[in-house]
C-alpha cells in the first residue's frame, strides 16, 4: 500500500468526518489525489463504511449488547464460511468473527431487550444444525470502543501558558 | 534590615510569559495557544513502568549520574537515532529535565567574574540568559533573523565571537520559532567553533520533532563531540514534562565536572522517572512516530490557515511552534497578544518573551488538537480582519 493511502486511512479511521480539503492540507497531499485515493479505496472495498461511535448508555434508548461464543461443525469444502453467512445475515448481528481457541465464531449482537437477544439465541442460533453450542455473554458496561474511551472525556490539565 | 536579595537576582527580569499566564488564568473560557508542552498524556506503557517501580519499592536514590540501565539506553538511543556514540559509564549525566543540564553545564564551564562570554542566539528559550548570568558569565545575544528562517548563520556567529567567548548555545529545533539547523548549516558552525576553540551547548530537546528529515546533532560532526555538551530529555519526545527528566552527554572531562555540581545540588534525578524513561527508550519509538505525525498535521494546518488569512510566516520544520510576523499591523507583539486575548479570548505568547528580537512576532503552540486550532484560527481571522 502506498504511503498516501496509509496516511489517509490512519487519519480517517479516527475521524471520518474530516472535510476533504482539510484532510489534504494536514496530510500535505494534493486534494485531487486524496479524492482519487478515497474513491479507489471505496470501490476496492478497503474503506467499507463511515460509521459513528455512539454511547447509547448516555441516551434514553435501551440497547442490549451480547457477545456469543459459538461452536460449530465446519462443513466439508466450505469450512466456516457458509455457517458464518447464515448468521451474519440477521440484521441484529453486528459482527461475526472466526476465532482461534476454545470456540469458533464470535457473534456480536445488538437487541432492544434481554428477551430479544435470548429469543435470537434459542430460536435462531441454537437451532442451526451445524451449531454445537453457544455461550451468551452480555455486555454490562462499555469502557472503550473502537479505540475511543467512552467513560471519560479529555480534559486539558496543563497550565495555560508556559515557556 | 539590609536588602536580603543578591544584586544579580534582583536585576533578573521576570519571565515575560508570567503576565499572560496571570491574565489567562482569570479568564474562564479562553483558548490558550500558549502552552510549551505536549497535549498528549505520557504513553500508558511508560506510566505503567513508573507505577510498577513504585510497587516494587524502588524509592531510593539512584547513582548520582543516573541508573546505569538508563544511561545505557540513552547511549543506544543517541547512537541509533543521531549517530553519536557515548560511553554510558563516563559521558552521560541524567538530570532533572533539560533545564538542570543547561544550568549545570554552564556553571561547569564558566569562570565566574572573569568576563567569560556565553553566546545566546535569540529568540530562544527563556532560561539560557539567566542561567548564564547566575553562572557568572556575560551573556552575548545573537539576534537571529526572519529572513534566515531564524537559523544561526556563520556570519552572525563570527561577528559575536571575542577572545572571551567560552561557549555557544545552540537551541535547535528552536522554541519559539520552530527553526531547525540542517547538516550543511551545522557544518559551517562547527568549523568556526573548532577554529576559535569554542564549546557548544546543543539543546536538542525537540530533536524528535523534526519534520523535514531527521534531526542532525552537531555532536555527530567530526571534531565536535569533544567540545559539545549535548542536552536532550524525555519531556517533548515522550510527552513526559512533569516527570522532570533530561540528560547531558559529552566528553568525560566536562561531564565528570558537571556531575560534581549535580551531586551536591540535586543528588540524583527522580528514581520513578528514571525507571519509566528506560521503558520509553526501549519501547517508545512508535509513540514518538505517532506524536510527530500528529504535530506535523497540525503544523500544516496552521501554515495553511496563515496563508489563507494573509499572515506572513516562514515555514518552521521543528518543535511545535510557529512564529508568524505581525509587524504589519503596527502594534508591538505585546499589544497584539494582549488585544487578541482581550478581544477574542485567545492566548498566544508575544515574541519578545524570548528576546528583544522577537519583536514583531508571536509564538503559537500547536500542542493542541486540530479542532481547537481550527476554532482559534477562526478567531484569529476575525481579529486581524478588524485591524
Amino acid at each position: 500500500m502506498n504511503d498516501t493511502r496509509l496516511k489517509i486511512l490512519t487519519f480517517i479511521e479516527k475521524n471520518s468526518r474530516v472535510d476533504i480539503k482539510e484532510l489534504a492540507v494536514v496530510l500535505g497531499v494534493d486534494e485531487a489525489a486524496v479524492i482519487k485515493e478515497l474513491n479507489d479505496m471505496e470501490s476496492e472495498g478497503i474503506i467499507c463504511g463511515y460509521h459513528t461511535i455512539i454511547d447509547w448508555d448516555k441516551t434514553a434508548t435501551e440497547k442490549v449488547t451480547a457477545m456469543i461464543e459459538v461452536r460449530v461443525t465446519p462443513q466439508r469444502g466450505k469450512g466456516f464460511d457458509d455457517i458464518a453467512e447464515r448468521i451474519y445475515k440477521y440484521p441484529e448481528v453486528t459482527s461475526v468473527y472466526l476465532i482461534s481457541g476454545g470456540f469458533d465464531l464470535m457473534v456480536m449482537l445488538e437487541g432492544k431487550t434481554l428477551k430479544e437477544v435470548a429469543t435470537f439465541v434459542t430460536e435462531k442460533l441454537s437451532t442451526l444444525e451445524t451449531v454445537i453450542s453457544t455461550q451468551t455473554n452480555f455486555v454490562l458496561k462499555k469502557y472503550k470502543d473502537h479505540g475511543t474511551i467512552l467513560t471519560k472525556q479529555y480534559e486539558d490539565q496543563r497550565i495555560v501558558v508556559s515557556p | 534590615m539590609r536588602n536580603p536579595i543578591a544584586k544579580q537576582v534582583e536585576e533578573m527580569k521576570p519571565s515575560g510569559i508570567r503576565k499572560f499566564f496571570d491574565i489567562v488564568s482569570e479568564m474562564e473560557d479562553a483558548i490558550s495557544l500558549g502552552v510549551g508542552e505536549p497535549d498528549f498524556d505520557t504513553p500508558w506503557h511508560i506510566r505503567d513502568e513508573g507505577i510498577y517501580s513504585l510497587e516494587k519499592g524502588r524509592t531510593f536514590y539512584t547513582s548520582n549520574s543516573g541508573l546505569m540501565d538508563l544511561r545505557k539506553e540513552i547511549c543506544n538511543y543517541l547512537d541509533r537515532r543521531f549517530d553519536v556514540k557515548y560511553n554510558p559509564a563516563k559521558e552521560v549525566l541524567v538530570t532533572v529535565g533539560g533545564s538542570e543540564a543547561i544550568d549545570v553545564g554552564l556553571r561547569a564551564v564558566i569562570n565566574p567574574g572573569e568576563g567569560d562570554e556565553v553566546l545566546i542566539p535569540q529568540p530562544s528559550y527563556v532560561s539560557y540568559e539567566p542561567c548564564a548570568v547566575l553562572a557568572g558569565a556575560k551573556p552575548v545575544i545573537i539576534n537571529l533573523k526572519n529572513e534566515n528562517e531564524f537559523r544561526l548563520t556563520p556570519g552572525e556567529l563570527l561577528e559575536a565571537i571575542t577572545d572571551k567567548t567560552r561557549i555557544l548555545i545552540l537551541p535547535f529545533p528552536n522554541n519559539p520559532t520552530g527553526a531547525i539547523m540542517e547538516k550543511k548549516d551545522l557544518e559551517e558552525i562547527a568549523k568556526i567553533c573548532i577554529e576559535k576553540d569554542i564549546l557548544v551547548m546543543s539543546d536538542e530537546i525537540y530533536a524528535e520533532l523534526s519534520y523535514n528529515g531527521d534531526h542532525v546533532s552537531i555532536a555527530s560532526l567530526p571534531g565536535m563531540k569533544e567540545r559539545t555538551i549535548l542536552i536532550n530529555g524525555f519531556s517533548k519526545s515522550y510527552a513526559m514534562t512533569g516527570w522532570r527528566l533530561g540528560y547531558a552527554c559529552g566528553d568525560e572531562r566536562i561531564i565528570s565536572q558537571m556531575m560534581k555540581i549535580h551531586q551536591y545540588a540535586i543528588m540524583c534525578a527522580p528514581t520513578t522517572s528514571q525507571y519509566a524513561a528506560v521503558e520509553a527508550l526501549k519501547n517508545g519509538d512508535r509513540d514518538v512516530d505517532m506524536m510527530r505525525e500528529a504535530y506535523n498535521q497540525r503544523r500544516r494546518f496552521l501554515m495553511n490557515a496563515f496563508k489563507e488569512m494573509g499572515l506572513p510566516c516562514f515555514e518552521p520544520y521543528g518543535a511545535f511552534y510557529v512564529f508568524p510576523c505581525i509587524a504589519k499591523f503596527g502594534m508591538s507583539s505585546e499589544e497584539f497578544a494582549t488585544r487578541f486575548l482581550k478581544e477574542e479570548k485567545v492566548a498566544v505568547v508575544p515574541g519578545t518573551a524570548f528576546g528583544d528580537c522577537g519583536e514583531g512576532f508571536i509564538r503559537i503552540s500547536y500542542a493542541y488538537s486540530i479542532e481547537k486550532l481550527k476554532l482559534a484560527m477562526g478567531k484569529m481571522k476575525e481579529f486581524i480582519d478588524r485591524l
